[in-house]
């Protein structure tokens, strides 16, 4: 049975979004008989209710508040007013993730030292360890069923992924396969098999994907401990003359505000929503935000070094049919600086459907140039390149001086110009993406730039010193100890991989943190 | 490996709102629309000029040509601009004023309007020109959504829509492709 508290149950831990982080966070607090609420600003849409069709499924899940955009970066013209592709709803945007869950390597958590100074760029070592965090990624894997670990086969698999193999073996490379992907491959967890439906971003129909709507938030809602106010949108996080935080004010649906009092609030609304969130909270005791006093809330934003290669081929392929994402090449995803560039990327089968495949293949494009690729549609294939990007101090969710949302909050503006360091990755993964097409007999290859950003990273980063980042080494806030981070915004840095299975990591993490440190009364 | 019957059924659905069948590219004067030959669609416009109606449709498939689609997928994805302006006067004002400008570089040009110029190259050339306009970016963008947001253009182009119905793709060639030499 769900729970349901008090406004002012000031027992509670509130955590700010129901997503990879807060969703996770919620069910292992929960499940350690921790009291919790979660405030979802989105509704509450069930597995049954999402939809195969991507503009319908688009204005069902999306985050599409108002942003704004600004920067060199390509997605502000494109998309001015979408620079982030994720969802608002409970389960945030683990509704819309592929599934693919790699591990960080180790260099990645010291980028600072392996890759050194880098002009520009705002490098920062981890404050924890790939060993440290090694036995959370192993709860996480088997918490979410990923394929290739815990005895747990591979998906089959699918046409997109065939092209790609036969590519990536031709080219001479040496690991790939149908992924690491927390989409079960047989029914586990009380959830069923894939079902190779093809619209993983959409939400998935049968539930073979994990999400923390299907899967942490009713095995915590089940404990009793655990409460989901969904249509509640957080607006400040309020403090006491100690600097404690005590609770929040958030927007309901009706438009009423409320107040829910809190003893420890744990951030997770994802790498906009979050720094927008504390930014927001600013007080006479914290004037440039909460757990702001290294000036770093906001900054250090990262989004991956994206883009996509589409090839179209002599016969059919059929790349929408089947498991979106299930299938990498991970031999460009190793250090090795004498490509021309710091950090490395991975090759991932990506399709759109038609409606999709428009708006993205080449933003802006009209004429026959454009249309005749899409006539090739049915002998496509595709992939996306996910790189390491370097934090920038520069990058930055800031708070619109003028425009306001209906809650009177301040709306983000996401600023975002490419490191050189980005662009020549990208480069180089553009020119090795078509050469493996080119392996099986491409006819024509297409280079597409990023889409609206769906890894958003970094901008409450980690650090081990106060004075160089937002939160410590197990999410808490520097400056406030009963106040936490616990999404992707935490990234120090962001590695050559998708983020989700290592937030999930850091949420299991922190959770044993937070209720140790309750039961001890630090908090 | 299983492809896909790309033709599409005739349907009564070509009609869009009336019933009316012609030949030619037509505006007639109570304000109906006919286009095609096949006397495959109708539109009726209230708010918008007729001519500009076909203009539009003209336009989208300018923008968005694909052969092998006829005329009525570019008419349904420009028809809802009929009612969008009746509504939204700004709208009316932006698309009339826009079309009004393609048709007198046309006249200037090729002693024609728009809709009427024979050669493609020479109306893309036309809409190049003024493609940093308002109104030439407001059409783009909506008919990159409209014209390709249609289950029937998602036919023609090999696309199979919504799978979760149907059992997904597990046993209908997710992993069919029978061509690599090396799968």
């Amino acid at each position: 049975m769900a729970a349901k508290f008090d406004l002012n149950d000031d027992g509670v831990v509130v955590i700010v979004g129901s997503g990879a982080g807060g969703g996770t966070l919620g069910n292992e607090l929960a499940q350690k008989g921790v009291k919790v609420v979660v405030l979802e600003a989105g509704p509450r849409v069930e597995m049954e209710e999402f939809v195969n069709n991507e503009w319908e499924s688009f204005s069902q899940i999306s985050w599409l508040d108002k942003r704004t955009t600004s920067g060199s970066w390509r997605v502000a013209k494109d998309f001015a007013g979408l620079p982030a592709w994720i969802v608002k709803a409970v389960g945030g945007s683990t509704i819309h993730w592929a599934g693919a869950s790699l591990r960080f390597q180790e260099h990645e958590f010291k980028t600072r030292t392996h890759y050194g100074e880098l002009a520009g760029a705002n490098l920062l070592d981890w404050p924890i360890t790939l060993a440290e965090l090694e036995p959370y990624y192993a709860k996480a894997e088997y918490k979410m069923g990923v394929t290739g670990t815990n005895g747990i086969p591979r998906l089959p698999g699918n046409n997109n992924y065939k092209v790609l193999a036969a590519g990536a073996k031709a080219l001479g490379y040496k690991e790939f396969h149908s992924g690491n992907m927390a989409i079960n491959s047989q029914e586990r967890d009380n959830r069923a098999s894939c079902q190779q439906i093809g619209f993983c971003f959409q939400g998935c129909k049968s539930g073979a994907k994990w999400s923390t709507l299907m899967a942490e938030i009713p095995k915590g809602e089940d404990t009793g401990n655990l409460e989901v106010r969904s249509d509640a949108q957080v607006i400040k996080i309020e403090h006491d003359a100690s600097g404690k935080v005590t609770g929040v004010l958030y927007g309901d649906k009706a438009g009423n505000v409320m107040r829910q009092k809190a003893r420890v609030v744990a951030v997770a609304g994802n790498s906009i929503e979050s720094p927008r969130l504390l930014l927001n909270s600013a007080s006479t005791m914290f004037p440039d935000g909460l757990a702001n006093s290294s000036g770093q809330v906001g900054r250090n934003y990262m989004r991956h070094t994206t883009g996509s290669v589409y090839a179209v081929f002599e016969n059919p392929v059929h790349m929408y049919r089947g498991t979106t994402m299930a299938g990498i090449v991970r031999d460009e995803a190793k250090l090795d600086t004498s490509r021309g560039f710091a950090g490395g990327y991975e090759m991932e089968t990506l399709s759109l459907g038609v409606p999709f495949m428009a708006a993205f293949l080449d933003p802006g494009a009209w004429g026959r140039g454009f249309t005749s690729a899409l006539d090739g549609y049915d002998h496509m294939a595709g992939m996306w390149i996910v790189g390491e990007d370097m934090p920038r101090e520069t990058n930055r969710i800031s708070l619109h001086a003028t425009e306001k949302d209906k809650f009177g909050m301040p709306i983000p503006n996401v600023h975002f110009d490419d490191h050189p360091n980005d662009v020549a990755m990208r480069n180089h993964a553009f020119k090795q993406g078509s050469a493996l097409y080119d392996a099986v007999g491409a006819t024509r290859t297409i280079h597409t730039p990023p889409y609206p950003s769906t890894h958003n990273m970094g901008t409450n980063r980690m650090s081990a010193k106060a004075s160089d980042g937002v939160i410590n080494k197990h999410g808490q806030a520097h400056d406030i100890k009963n106040l936490f981070v616990s999404d992707g915004s935490q990234f120090t840095t962001g590695a050559a991989c998708n983020p989700t299975l290592t937030i999930v990591s850091l949420a299991i993490r922190q959770a044993e943190f937070i209720a140790d440190q309750m039961g001890k009364r630090e908090i | 490996m299983r492809t896909i019957d790309k033709r599409l059924k005739v349907t009564r659905r070509n009609f869009l709102k009336s019933g009316a069948a012609a030949a030619g590219v037509t505006a007639l004067a109570t304000g109906t629309v006919v286009i095609d030959p096949n006397g495959a669609w109708a539109m009726s416009a209230k708010t918008l000029k007729p001519d500009t109606m076909v203009t539009l449709v003209r336009m989208a498939r300018d923008l968005y040509p694909h052969d092998r689609l006829g005329d009525i997928h570019y008419a349904r994805a420009i028809e809802p601009y009929d009612a969008k302006a009746g509504a939204d006067e700004t709208l009316k004002r932006l698309i009339e004023e826009g079309i009004s400008g393609l048709n007198q570089a046309a006249q200037a040009k090729h002693a024609s309007p728009y809709a009427a110029v024979a050669e493609e190259g020479d109306r893309v050339a036309l809409l190049k020109s003024m493609e940093a306009t308002p109104f030439f970016q407001k059409i783009r963008g909506d008919m990159v959504v409209a014209v390709y947001n249609q289950p029937e253009v998602w036919t023609k182009l090999g696309y199979e829509g919504s799978s979760a119905e149907h059992g997904g793709y597990i046993h209908r060639g997710f992993d069919d492709i029978d061509w690599l030499k090396d799968a």
